[in-house]
């Protein structure tokens, strides 16, 4: 076995196990707090890497310095997802609170299909390249082929990202608000929590996380379309059942194991059938343990 | 209508204002700032900023006005059905009703000959998807199953009769039923794993199905011919006659409408019997219906495996129509545009899916000046519905039973 | 005679959490039981157990509905329960909403019935001759229970008291041989409260079926119960006539500071 090529499969899964999980953690705040699966949450990581180019391309005219057009553009793409995963919950979800299930997940796809269609309308349906805003780091030149700097910037900002987050839910009042809520929304209530608040707080955070993996994965890719979030909204979602819904620690885990099934899958098996693994993954995890990983499984109460 | 003055209020127009400021900021950049990073140009459409400042004020508007209007008539439950309506009309007016289907009837079969073959075809299609309709109203409608997968059924249906003619010449009516019974199958094959799955996880695993069938007609060159899909798909004949273009164009169009009958008829046979009401129960809670002795497993077995049979029939019609099928045909957005029509037109409600299809697929056909915003407006009218009218634009009515002390009888 | 259900040394753990603990009981053919407790003693766990929606992870249940056979019933499925002869109502009502009264109560009768799908799609005379016999019966149900008035309303649609006795038609739609009531007096004001215990007294009296009930109602308890087991943190701490009960110092014990229920 090539050992080299075992390191840039491990490397690569890894990669990708970081965007899912960014992607990913949005799915399971949602759900924690308000037992929705926001299909629409593949469209706002979609909307924020076309938030990033738009805005880089615009700023690349000026002849800014790469570095602050990316910290630029960057956080106007948090900015704007957090905007559109804020308004969409006022629109389509909020409403749907004391609804049947079915409707909000409903109105999920709707909004799903909505956003699609209007940034295929208001851009374009083709694929248009991002513009490379992650330099090339020298001390990296020698393991290239393993890791470039592109992967490098992935995996320490989702590092970084991780390791705020787990600050923010377990230590400040806020993050004692959301975990009050996903317990017991109704209790957290009587108990003077503003629910609203929370589940304002979790979209925008969820959003942010999304933002940011959109924009690190367009920067790896190269390139993006309007159809970028249905698939990764997919697997990210996989991943997030993965490692047990609800629980941020699953989603990062499950992300990861993700990613490098399909790495190793593609690498040494074929890569015609990439998109098949993480839909079978999610079968048999769901047949098996539906729970996932670190998820405790719930009785409905009767 | 007079409350509505009140939105002309101060308090009402400033809160409008906020409203569409936030949406000026949060549309600016993609609405307005086009850029393409291959030819590198920018272009600048302020005029869309007007139009989305417009239409935010007036819309935000609107919906406060709908939201209160949702909330007073929550108390109340004196929505009137469409279906209802008709129906009391008919029984009030038997001439009437014998006088409309009688219309019906005639306008049916005078149709193809009135019209063009385009017409036709466009016609035939909406059929197809009321059967398509149909088929889901089972699942979704009355088993309250969330099925994102249900193309994959179709698309079974119509590789039967592309690979049965390929293989072994075998011809449409021989494949009608044999793709609705390997539907079938396939639908009951899915539906055992899926069995312990609550809403939301059912919705991504039939998802999922739905792309992993797509995917493997993609790459699975060596049985399903790939990508390039299979071509020069015989159209049905009539005990061996062979048809030009023009009749077998009208002949598919009256197979639909007998299949169409045909679906309506069992379909509402199967809804008002003992499975029927298993399905609703099911929908309704499904640890009661099984406390009622219901046996879950079982009905979600038949709800998926009786959903299936349609999409595989109308697979087979759908393959002889076009002549050629290629995988492209059952993505996940043919799956979403029949949940559309099921939603839109009405959960549970026959007629509900016939005018959904009628809707979904005649308008976008005729005003193709829309037809690129089609998917848009689906998406918007899909959150809109399940906001204000969750019902759909034909709420569902149940069976009335009528009881006489003496006689006990069934009313229809 | 063997009771016709009777638990031995019934377990439910959830986690480190023991919801029932050993609990040992019987009810004998024609015997009206209530089971009280503090709220969050353990009740509704134990109707939970019995009617399959939780499989106990100790002791046994046994059944006997002709009085003499007893069959063991831990871990099978509600549906399977029901059939065996135990229907339920639950406490938090879950009616089917958009269903009639009279289609709920129809759903009830399901397991007695055998129309399948090509009965449905034919239209057979044995489909038809059912379903006929369906809406009659489940006609007659109402008739009983008063609701015939709401028959073809929308359950939703129903007043609160008469959603609870749309829950106990529905039950008693399946033919059971012991109605298991889960609080079903609750959030009825006395004059409902009085009508649901000559309820209970008439369909004991006409329909010979036994009754189990769950109930923090004192007065209806009391009065429709001929024994009454009490049951506190899981544990069975008390058992006899409702004279007994009242005197039993452990009892009075349980439900101090509990007494505004009493």
């Amino acid at each position: 076995m090539d050992l080299s090529y075992f390191f840039e499969l491990f490397l690569g899964g890894m990669t990708r196990g970081s965007i899912y999980a960014l992607i990913a953690l949005g799915y399971t705040m949602v759900y924690g707090i308000i037992k929705l699966i926001n299909f629409a949450h593949g469209e706002i990581y979609m909307i924020g890497a076309f938030t990033a180019l738009i805005i880089s391309s615009v700023l690349g005219f000026t002849g800014m310095n790469s570095i602050l057009i990316l910290v630029i553009s960057g956080v106007l793409a948090i900015f704007f997802s957090s905007a559109y995963g804020v308004t969409m919950e006022k629109i389509a979800y909020k409403p749907l609170r004391e609804a049947p299930r079915l409707s909000a997940l409903i109105s999920a796809i709707g909004m799903s299909m909505f956003l699609q269609n209007y940034v295929l309308l208001a851009q374009t349906p083709d694929f248009l390249p991002f513009p490379t805003l992650i330099p090339d780091f020298k001390f990296l030149k020698p393991i290239e082929k393993i890791l470039n700097s592109t992967q490098l910037v992935i995996l320490v900002t989702t590092a970084v990202v991780m390791i705020l987050l787990t600050i923010l839910i377990k230590f400040t009042r806020t993050g004692k608000a959301m975990r009050a809520t996903s317990q017991d929304a109704k209790m957290a209530q009587l108990l003077g929590i503003n629910i609203n608040r929370v589940i304002t707080i979790t979209f925008i955070i969820g959003s942010a996380t999304a933002a940011i993996g959109g924009v690190l994965i367009s920067s790896h890719t190269g390139q993006l379309n309007y159809y970028i979030g249905f698939i990764a909204g997919i697997k990210a979602f996989v991943a997030a059942v993965l490692g047990g819904i609800g629980s941020i620690p699953g989603a990062v885990l499950g992300s990861f194991v993700l990613g490098w099934t399909e790495s190793f899958g593609t690498g040494y098996i074929s890569s015609d059938y990439e998109d098949v693994f993480a839909f079978i993954f999610l079968l048999v995890i769901l047949i098996f343990r539906p729970s996932g990983i670190l998820g405790r499984s719930q009785n409905d109460k009767v | 209508m007079s409350n509505l003055v009140k939105y002309f209020s101060l308090k009402e127009i400033k809160k409008s204002l906020v409203i569409t400021l936030w949406f000026m900021v949060l549309t600016f950049p993609i609405m307005v700032i086009k850029v393409n990073t291959i030819e590198n140009t920018v272009i600048w459409r302020w005029g869309y900023l007007a139009i989305i400042a417009i239409g935010s004020f007036i819309l935000s508007t609107l919906w406060r006005y709908m939201m209160e209007r949702k909330s007073l008539q929550a108390g109340k439950e004196s929505k009137i059905s469409l279906q209802q309506k008709l129906r009391e009309m008919g029984e009030k007016n038997p001439r009437l009703k014998r006088g409309a289907l009688a219309a019906v009837v005639v306008l049916v079969v005078a149709y193809p000959f009135a019209t063009s073959m385009y017409q036709t075809g466009i016609m035939t299609t909406a059929l197809m998807y009321v059967v398509l309709g149909l088929g889901l109203n089972i699942v979704v409608g009355l088993g309250g199953l969330l099925h994102l997968g249900y193309a994959a059924f179709y698309a079974v249906g119509a590789y039967t009769y592309a690979l049965l003619h390929v293989h072994f010449g075998i011809g449409f009516w021989v494949s009608l039923p044999i793709g609705a019974g390997l539907a079938t199958i396939l639908g009951i094959l899915l539906a055992i794993p899926v069995l312990r799955l609550r809403g939301d996880y059912l919705a991504i695993v039939t998802l999922g199905f739905g792309e992993i069938v797509r995917i493997i007609l993609e790459n699975w060159n060596d049985f399903s011919y790939g990508p390039s899909g299979i071509a020069n798909i015989p159209r049905p004949t009539l005990f061996g006659i062979h048809f030009k273009l023009q009749q077998a164009t009208i002949f598919i169009y009256f197979i639909m409408v007998a299949l169409v009958v045909f679906t309506i008829f069992i379909v509402r046979r199967l809804e008002n019997s003992r499975m029927g009401r298993t399905w609703i129960a099911m929908r309704e809670d499904e640890i009661a219906s099984q406390s009622m002795g219901i046996d879950i497993t079982k009905t979600k077995v038949t709800t998926f495996a009786i959903g299936a049979f349609w999409a595989g029939m109308i697979g087979v019609v759908f393959a002889a129509k076009t002549t050629f099928i290629n995988p492209a045909s059952f993505t996940l957005w043919e799956s979403i545009i029949i949940l559309c029509i099921v939603v839109i037109g009405g959960m549970g409600s026959i007629f509900g899916v016939v005018v959904g299809a009628g809707i979904l697929i005649l308008l976008p056909e005729y005003l193709r000046a829309f037809s690129q915003y089609r998917m848009l407006l689906f998406g918007a009218i899909l959150v809109l519905m399940m906001v204000f009218r969750p019902g759909g634009i034909v709420t569902n009515v149940r069976k009335v039973y009528r009881i006489d002390k003496e006689k006990t009888g069934e009313a229809e | 005679m063997v009771p016709i259900l009777e638990t031995k040394n019934l377990t439910m753990d959830f986690g480190g959490l023991r919801a029932v603990d050993n609990i040992n009981f019987h009810i004998n053919e024609g015997e009206i039981v209530a089971l009280i407790g503090p709220n969050g003693a353990g009740k509704t766990t134990f109707f939970n157990c019995i009617t399959g929606v939780y499989k106990p992870t100790g002791g046994d249940i046994f059944i006997a509905p002709d009085g003499t056979h007893s069959e063991r019933i831990n871990g099978l499925k509600p549906n399977i329960v029901t059939e065996k002869g135990l229907a339920r109502t639950f406490q938090n009502i879950r009616l089917f909403q958009n269903m009639t009264v009279l289609e709920n109560v129809m759903i009830g009768r399901h397991c007695r019935l055998s129309a399948g799908i090509l009965g449905a799609i034919l239209r057979t005379k044995a489909t038809l001759a059912e379903e006929k016999k369906v809406v009659d019966d489940s006609y007659e149900i109402l008739e009983e229970i008063g609701l015939t008035k709401f028959a073809n309303e929308f359950a939703k649609n129903l007043p609160y008291g008469a959603q609870r006795r749309l829950e106990i038609a529905r039950a008693m739609a399946t033919d059971p041989f012991l109605l298991l009531l889960d609080e079903p007096a609750a959030g009825m004001n006395p004059q409902e409260t009085k009508e649901l215990d000559e309820m209970i007294l008439h369909i004991r009296k006409n329909k010979k079926i036994s009754i189990l009930l769950i109930e923090h109602d004192m007065s209806l308890v009391m009065s429709v119960s001929e024994k009454i087991f009490v049951v506190d943190y899981g544990k069975l701490i008390a058992e006899g006539t409702p004279d007994e009960i009242k005197k039993n110092p452990e009892v009075i014990k349980a439900y101090l500071g509990d007494e505004t229920d009493a």
